[in-house]
């Protein structure tokens, strides 16, 4: 059993479709740890030493968040900031997350093909992805593919909500019960609810 | 009764006239009472006053001074001044007597009398000194340190002397010996006369001991007694009470009175009751001075002046030579810094008010005959009358050509701004505690004897005062402060204060509690620009427990109440302006209309037919249509062509 984190931010909670889905079934797996951070740190006052001990007490950590700008909504970047000090994530004795997972699910309101050389966006995701990807690198971290839904904005309409929400239950519980291929999910670029590296045993 | 009245008339015209001219002049205040003195002498001889009298009535404006001099001075700097206490201060009166004596042998006086003249004019005048430095602010600088260590081991040592001087009695002057007892110092009504050494030890101890002690523990129900008359007056009369009681005392085991005080004022340095004490007695201390100095220039002996001119004005100014001369060789041994050392030189190189005390005892003792007395008495009186000249020297020769150096001061002074806290019930104690955490000095009043005792418990310091009284604030150290916070409950005077404050010391930044909205705008009229309502901010919080409590996500909640108390901030800043302390609110016609107006916007936005102040909250994190997102796309996918 591995222990999981879902870190979930989302300053405008009430206004999202893919997100709320998500987080309607998030909530609903046992075993694992779901935080709201823009419930618990409503004003901005991240408590360090309660968030660095929740980081001690998991393998896996998990970041939910749709995409502003090209990065993560304020509040995570904030959290980063303060829970990810030196000389415990990174730098002189800084070694309390090595060996650890580190992995994200985004949704983006741009398609697919927007994130290619040709696409309006000229990179693929991922690109916009790195100063994450190095964060984990430099705490010693796994860095995992992303768990991408693109075209958030539309994807009520096309019928793309329900398998990307159940897909992210799946993961959910595969991590938990260790059933996920981390190995290829490292390995991985991308990751869609219909690709998803489960494994069928332990 | 008419003549006293009289005379009080007279001394007061003088000094109200005489005093603001001076000052105008840039002469200060004790060359005007000085004047004031010489200009109603002839009056007063025509009166037949007896104005050495009044002028040992008057020296009881030194024993306030000391004491005032010590509520300003907490036991532990006392201690850190120990060596130039003794080192400075010894030295001068030693060095000073024994080239005063040479002098004076020199000029064909017996080494006895000799003796005497030195320790006579060795003394400086710590009325005049003290008066000037505290006028010209310059009290707390190297030089006025300095010149108030010499002064305080001058005041100590009248008491050695006045033990000595008997001995050195001239035997053909001793049987014109009349019974005459001396003056205050003397102590004519002397308690411990006829005991002897040992015991006088003892009694000297224990009255030093009663005064620390007494001081220390007993002000305190003293003062929590009177606070439940609630009477300005009966703090008064506890002031005077105290420092008579003291003077009284010491004048009974032969002490200096002003010594006296002045040790009780050290103890009381750290007590809460300082700032009130300071307020309550500095005025007769400044009454009794004007009146010492109108003494001092009103006793001068024209007819004496005249007959003997160019001795007495060359020995005056010799003494203030020699006395100079001894100050600078100090002031360059001690290390006094740059321009403060010609503070400290000029400034104690007169002879003082002790001079006067010694004089007559020494002539009561037939120490000195009555004839060299009396032009001593001239002397001394013409080098206290030059020493303002002196001060006019330093301020306009010796500063300019330091003006580097006092522009640094300048600087030390602005770091040294307190912060004043006015009220620390549940209000002003939050901010005092959050200011002292980050490093600021503050100076806490409250004249809620209650808050005192439940803050003391605690180790919070507080001043026991009503904040309102500007002798007060001005005891408070307002003119040096940087910021006045006004935490007090009744929103009359916290309006009253903020109009005084912005008035008198327009570069104080003041916060300003308010009660309610229409205080918010009187404190705004008043000129206060930082205003905090007392219980916006919790009823606020509570509203946003109460949305988050029903089901709101509780980012939505702050964002709520954010934007609540945005717009209501807005509206406030619009109404101040159109608010007119002087126009009831119904009829101040350009007020109604806004708030009409602003309400009409609030309503419309509680029922969804404009957008209000719930803009301000939905603006953020709203996707896009499906419209415009393809519109984007469509627009970025033309630039690419």
């Amino acid at each position: 059993m591995a222990k999981l984190i879902v870190y979930y931010a989302h300053p405008g909670h009430k206004h999202s479709h893919a997100n709320k889905a998500m987080v309607a079934e998030a909530r609903t797996v046992d075993g694992i740890s779901f935080v709201d951070l823009y419930a618990e740190y409503p004003r901005f006052e991240i408590d360090i030493d309660r968030e660095q001990q929740r980081l001690l007490d998991h393998d896996v950590i998990l970041f939910q968040f749709p995409m502003f700008w090209y990065s993560t909504p304020s509040l995570i970047k904030e959290w980063q900031d303060l829970v990810l000090e030196h000389g415990f994530a990174y730098g002189a004795g800084g070694n309390k997350l090595a060996g650890k997972y580190l992995m994200l699910a985004v949704t983006a309101a741009g398609q697919e093909d927007a994130y290619t050389a040709n696409g309006y966006q000229k990179h693929p995701i991922r690109t916009f992805l790195t100063p994450l990807e190095q964060t984990a690198r430099l705490c010693h971290m796994h860095f995992l593919a992303p768990y991408v839904l693109y075209g958030s904005l539309r994807a009520t309409r096309e019928g793309l909500v329900e398998p990307h929400a159940s897909g992210y239950r799946m993961l959910l519980e595969a991590i938990r019960d260790d059933r996920f291929d981390l190995q290829s999910a490292e390995r991985g670029e991308v990751l869609c609810c219909d690709d998803l590296p489960i494994l069928e045993e332990a | 009764m008419g003549e006293i009245l009289l005379l009080a008339f007279l001394f007061l015209i003088a000094g109200v006239i005489a005093v603001p001219i001076a000052s105008r002049l840039g002469l200060g205040s004790v060359l005007g009472y000085l004047i004031a003195g010489i200009a109603i002498s002839p009056l007063l001889k025509q009166l037949h006053v007896d104005v050495v009298s009044i002028q040992h009535f008057a020296e009881f404006g030194v024993v306030m001074m000391l004491f005032l001099v010590g509520l300003e001075l907490e036991p532990r700097l006392l201690w850190n001044m120990r060596n130039r206490l003794l080192g400075l201060g010894g030295l001068q009166v030693v060095v000073t007597t024994a080239i005063i004596m040479a002098a004076a042998i020199a000029l064909g006086q017996p080494w006895s009398v000799a003796m005497a003249v030195g320790m006579v004019l060795a003394l400086s005048s710590t009325a005049i000194v003290l008066q000037t430095l505290n006028e010209k602010g310059l009290m707390k600088s190297d030089g006025g340190q300095a010149s108030f260590s010499v002064l305080l081991f001058q005041d100590i040592a009248v008491i050695p002397m006045l033990a000595f001087i008997p001995l050195l009695a001239l035997p053909e002057l001793a049987d014109m010996v009349n019974s005459e007892a001396g003056d205050g110092h003397a102590a004519g009504m002397s308690f411990v006369a006829h005991l002897t050494a040992w015991q006088q030890v003892a009694v000297t101890i224990a009255a030093i001991a009663a005064v620390v002690v007494g001081g220390s523990y007993l002000t305190r129900p003293i003062f929590r007694f009177i606070a439940m008359a609630k009477l300005r007056e009966l703090f008064t009369a506890v002031a005077l009470m105290m420092v008579i009681g003291i003077a009284l005392l010491m004048t009974l085991v032969g002490l200096s009175p002003a010594l006296g005080t002045f040790l009780a004022g050290v103890v009381l340095a750290n007590s809460e009751y300082r700032h009130e004490l300071e307020s309550d007695i500095e005025p007769f201390k400044g009454l009794l001075l004007g009146l010492f100095f109108i003494t001092v220039g009103a006793a001068i002996n024209f007819t004496l002046l005249t007959a003997n001119f160019g001795q007495i004005i060359a020995l005056t100014l010799g003494l203030i030579l020699i006395k100079s001369l001894v100050l600078l060789l100090l002031a360059y041994v001690f290390k006094v810094a740059s321009s403060d050392r010609w503070l400290f030189t000029l400034g104690l190189a007169q002879a003082g008010e002790f001079g006067f005390v010694l004089l007559t005892f020494t002539v009561a003792s037939s120490v000195i005959p009555t004839a060299l007395a009396d032009k001593l008495l001239l002397v001394v009186t013409l080098s206290m009358l030059l020493t303002p000249a002196l001060f006019i020297l330093y301020d306009k020769v010796i500063v300019p050509r330091y003006a580097g150096a006092q522009a640094r001061k300048a600087d030390e002074i602005d770091e040294d701004g307190s912060i004043i806290i006015a009220g620390v019930g549940r209000f002003g104690g939050v901010i005092n505690r959050i200011l002292l955490a980050a490093g600021y000095k503050t100076v806490v009043l409250d004249h809620n004897s209650e808050h005192l005792e439940r803050l003391r418990a605690f180790d919070i310091k507080v001043f026991f005062g009503d904040a309102t009284r500007p002798d007060l604030l001005h005891a408070a150290g307002i003119d040096n402060a940087r910021m006045l916070i006004i935490a007090i409950d009744d929103g009359e005077q916290a309006t009253q204060l903020v109009r005084y404050v912005v008035k008198h010391h327009p570069h104080i930044y003041i916060v300003a509690r308010a009660v309610d909205r229409h205080h918010v705008y009187e404190l705004w009229a008043a000129g206060c620009r930082d205003i905090i309502r007392e219980h916006f901010d919790s009823s606020v919080r509570a509203a946003r427990s109460a949305l988050e409590a029903l089901g709101h996500h509780p980012f939505d909640a702050e964002r709520q109440t954010r934007g609540y108390v945005e717009n209501d901030k807005s509206a406030m800043r619009e109404l101040a302006d159109l608010y007119d302390p002087d126009v009831p609110v119904h009829e101040n016609s350009a007020y109604v209309e806004r708030t009409k107006a602003i309400l009409a916007s609030h309503e419309g936005a509680m029922q969804g037919s404009t957008k209000g102040f719930a803009s301000r909250v939905e603006r953020g994190w709203v996707p896009p249509s499906l419209d415009d997102e393809a519109a984007a796309i469509a627009e970025n996918a033309a630039n690419d062509d």
